[in-house]
């Protein structure tokens, strides 16, 4: 770091690029950026691994890598072959690559195993001040933590494999503001909703956001988490949340975390992380936290989406042609009416699970709605932990027991009906709540209809049997 | 990587914005382990449909995309690079590009270059006019040519650079090994290390 540098006021993101600069691109070339961490998983490292085989070359820092089987792995019969060949296929190579190249890997059958985003920050691996990639869309989870986290490509996970770096050029900034106090009733997943309905999902282009504000320090980790994760249906590349004393209490112990001088050392560099006062974000936003109420998508993508106490909205209201169009698309494929309340919408399916949703305090907040209770007639509800290690807690807490008492499935860990890519799918014309980051169309499997929504509103759902707030049940009561 | 100078090809528009990843390839196809081979999983929902553009008798062959807004939003999955390139597509031409699609194809010798929202409109007008018509994408001069209809493509220098010499991302930041063992050298101790396991 140069004296010029830290005279100037910096962001948090302008921090952390700065202090993993190995080479200052010129001439228009990228800057070459050093990787603290990286996280591999089935689907997209065996191309990369083949990459290096081919061209001879070895993985320069196995101790800055790990890998977890987490997009194809079943939830029911873990200690049987995976019945779908390519899938089994897929898992088998990831097996055979890390014995090959020495990676650390966590398989299905281990209490560390699940999707790698739950995975990283309960080892105690994700940390503030570091860089983290996956060749994951949804690695801006770990900015949580004041860390610089971002998705990356097969050609890039060959990239940092072969050299532990990225060649890229620097972001734009765009401060997002959320002032105020939630309701009763109202997450993280309703803010991020919020965030996307707001600025689109284009809107964070070329931008890392910060999320900022009274609101979100307020947030546990794991909210922040959810929040940091959707960055990438915003468009951003990567979200952060600058590191604070929840931070450093949530990371202080986990098997990774750094000891004794180097934990002292870590915090009270961690401590000149946060945004500078009069530092200047490309962009701002604004959101009052006061405001918000339970969100939920209608459409096909999640900037689609509204207060879940209104109505599907009608595209002719929609100015711009190109998403009126989207928006009269939408409603065919999600077989909605204009006008409808969205809590008169009936639900075939739950799904209680996936990197934005699936830790330990989302289980917690999910089984406090639902205990006691019994699940609506003919609504399917499963509910899928993040990780091994994450099952093995709930069922410390007698989750599980709640779970099955309410007549939901209760399953082993991984992305499961996230994206559909191992058995757990809708079917054609299902309609589910989602507690996930996609609503695309055939995401969760061909033909399924997915409306995403939080811990709290899925479990309303799945009581209710159609859209519902955990306020509705109240007032039945 | 091939080098890109100049690519001549038939057209195809895809009259939609916001064509997400998924649309492009669906999951199900990301479970090969190969690179190549994906050409029948691209836009697999849509070709079920008789009437979609790529299954039209004009546009078989067609190597050049041109696409509405936000093409390639959605996961970072480079299949969706591989399944146009696999397919036969050398340019995708959009109003507007996700980041990471973007960067993916860069990578792996697609040309992905904006064109003005209006001019894909224009575009689009000059091909449902003589479909199967061919384009002309010039990296050099940075035009899109079709019909006599000119255009300025938009893609960074950079990018630009390393297509029209095919180079490769790995074996350039190779040349800089000497200051990513001087970086390694002085990074902290309380860094994350995933080995030996505790
Ligand atoms: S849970 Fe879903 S979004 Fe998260 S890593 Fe798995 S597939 Fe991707």
């Amino acid at each position: 770091m140069t004296t010029d540098a830290s005279a100037r006021p910096r962001t948090l993101a302008e921090k952390l690029w700065d202090d993993h600069l190995v080479v200052k691109g010129e001439n228009g070339e990228p800057d070459l950026i050093y990787i603290d961490l990286h996280l591999v998983h089935e689907v997209t490292s065996p191309q990369a691994f083949d990459g290096l085989r081919t061209e001879g070359r070895p993985l320069r820092r196995v101790d800055l890598t790990i890998a977890t089987e987490d997009h194809n792995t079943p939830t029911l019969a873990i200690d049987k072959p995976i019945a779908d060949l390519t899938s089994r296929t897929q898992i088998e190579t990831l097996r055979r690559n890390a014995e090959e190249f020495g990676v650390r890997l966590h398989s299905l059958g281990d209490a560390e195993q699940g999707i790698v985003h739950v995975v990283g920050p309960q080892l105690g691996l994700t940390m503030p001040g570091i860089t983290v990639v996956c060749g994951d869309s949804h690695t801006s989870t770990h900015g949580a933590f004041g860390a610089m986290a971002f998705g990356i490509g097969t050609s890039e996970v060959e990239h940092v494999m072969a050299t532990q770096t990225l060649p890229l050029k620097p972001f734009k900034t765009m401060a997002i503001n959320v002032e105020g106090t939630l309701r009763p009733g109202v997450t993280a997943k309703d803010i991020i909703l919020a965030v996307i309905a707001k600025i689109g999902t284009g809107g964070g282009q070329g931008y890392v956001l910060e999320y900022r504000g009274s609101a979100i320090r307020a947030l546990s980790m794991e909210g922040r988490m959810t929040i940091c994760n959707m960055s990438i249906e915003a468009g951003a590349r990567a979200g952060m949340v600058a590191p604070d004393e929840t931070t450093f209490a949530y990371v202080q112990g986990k098997p990774h975390a750094p000891q004794g001088q180097d934990w002292d050392d870590a915090v009270a560099y961690w401590r000149t992380l946060p945004t500078d006062e009069g530092a200047v974000f490309d962009a701002e936003v604004f959101i009052d936290a006061d405001e918000l109420e339970p969100f939920v998508t209608w459409g096909t993508n999640p900037g689609q989406g509204v207060s879940l106490s209104s109505s599907v909205p009608d595209p002719a209201d929609i100015a711009d042609p190109n998403q009126r169009s989207a928006a009269e698309r939408a409603l065919e494929y999600m077989d909605l009416t204009p006008g409808t309340p969205l809590k008169d919408v009936k639900v075939d399916a739950v799904f209680m699970g996936s990197c934005t949703n699936s830790r330990i305090e989302d289980l917690r907040a999910f089984a406090s709605i639902i205990k006691g209770k019994q699940k609506a007639e003919g609504v399917r509800v499963m509910v899928v932990p993040g990780s091994a290690r994450v099952r093995l807690e709930a069922e410390a807490e007698g989750l599980d027991k709640v779970i099955t008492d309410f007549g939901a499935e209760w399953r082993f860990a991984g992305c499961s009906m996230c994206l559909g890519m191992n058995p757990d799918q809708l079917a054609p014309g299902e309609r589910c709540a989602s507690t996930s980051n996609r609503n695309f169309e055939g995401r969760q499997g061909k033909g399924g209809r997915t409306h995403l929504v939080s811990p709290l509103v899925a479990a309303a759902t799945a009581i209710r049997g159609t859209l519902s707030s955990p306020s509705d049940l109240t007032e039945e009561a | 990587m091939e080098k890109f100078t100049t690519h001549t090809g038939i057209a195809a528009p895809l009259k939609r914005s916001n064509v997400d990843t998924d649309q492009i390839i669906p999951a199900v196809f990301l479970k090969r382990v190969t690179k190549t081979g994906f050409d029948d999983a691209l836009f697999h929902a849509w070709r079920q449909d008789p009437e979609f553009v790529l299954n039209q008798p004009s546009f078989q062959g067609a190597s050049v995309l041109v696409a509405g807004p936000d093409f390639g939003t959605g996961s970072s999955r480079e299949h969706a690079v591989w399944a146009l390139r696999d397919y036969g597509f050398k340019v995708v031409l959009s109003p507007r590009f996700a980041d990471i699609f973007r960067g993916n194809s860069g990578k792996q010798g697609l040309l992905a270059a904006t064109v003005d929202e209006a001019d894909i409109e224009r575009i689009w007008a000059l091909i449902d006019e003589d479909p199967g018509r061919e384009i002309t994408v010039d990296l050099e001069a940075r035009t899109a040519t079709i019909g006599g209809f000119q255009t300025a493509i938009g893609i960074d220098d950079y990018t630009r650079w390393r297509l029209l010499e095919g180079l490769d991302d790995i074996g350039l930041t190779l040349r800089n090994e000497d200051k990513i063992a001087q970086f390694e050298a002085r990074r902290e101790s309380w860094r994350p290390r995933t080995l030996p396991v505790p």
